[in-house]
């Protein structure tokens, strides 16, 4: 299947990209497509803690399971106000 | 105007207080959040850059109101939140409550700036006069604006 994935703020910078496309097997989950783009950017390992993953919209958990289509976006802590 | 926005455009404090302005509510409060001259390590600032998810940032500011109504009894509350870049004295954020009486006013407004803090996907950039840039986090329970 094939997700999109939305970075943001600091992690936009460190994965040097705002959205790509990310293809991962069938029942992948959230976890899963983390550790697709960790393997490809180093900076980004440690930060899965403090990294909120929302998927369509919804913040999620890391063992969600995936559909075709869907769209990830990845949230650093907050910094507004 | 929506109640709740987060927009490239210049804030109007006045015009997003009128969102709430009506018969039914005596206490009015509005905080406004301002970009500061100095951090709060006491470098000096050149401006500020903010990032938004904006439809999740406005699904999170309807639900910070309805937690503040649940909490505070009936308000009517209104938030805006500025993206893109920001000069010093610029202002960054709007949150206007408007409740019956005075202290349910000042304490939705309290709980809901920092709900946005804490929850809001909303993010900073913090540039310096030294010429440096540093994404800054909220600290959870923090007081500052």
């Amino acid at each position: 299947m094939r997700v999109s994935v939305v970075a943001f703020a600091r992690l936009r910078e460190l994965l040097g990209f705002s959205q790509r496309s990310l293809v991962l097997p069938e029942a992948a989950s959230v976890d899963d497509a983390w550790s697709a783009i960790a393997a490809e950017a180093p900076a980004i390992r440690e930060l899965r803690g403090s990294t909120r993953i929302a998927c369509n919209g919804a913040v999620v958990d890391g063992v969600r399971r995936l559909r075709d289509g869907d769209e990830l976006s990845l949230l650093p802590p907050a910094g507004g106000g | 105007m929506n109640r709740y926005a987060v927009s490239a455009q210049a804030l109007d404090a006045a015009a997003i207080e009128a969102l709430v302005r009506d018969d039914a509510h005596g206490g009015m409060v509005t905080f406004a959040g301002i970009v500061r001259a100095r951090a709060d390590d006491g470098r000096a600032v050149r401006g500020l850059s903010y990032e938004a998810q904006a439809e999740m940032a406005v699904a999170e500011f309807e639900a910070i109101a309805r937690e503040a109504s649940e909490r505070f009894g009936d308000c009517s509350i209104a938030i805006h939140h500025r993206t893109g870049d920001l000069a010093i004295g610029e202002t960054a954020v709007v949150v206007a409550v408007a409740c019956a009486h005075r202290g349910a006013a000042f304490d939705a407004c309290r709980f809901a700036i920092d709900a946005l803090k804490e929850r809001a996907p909303i993010w900073k950039r913090e540039s310096y006069v030294d010429g440096t840039a540093e994404w800054r986090e909220n600290a959870c329970g923090e007081s500052h604006a």
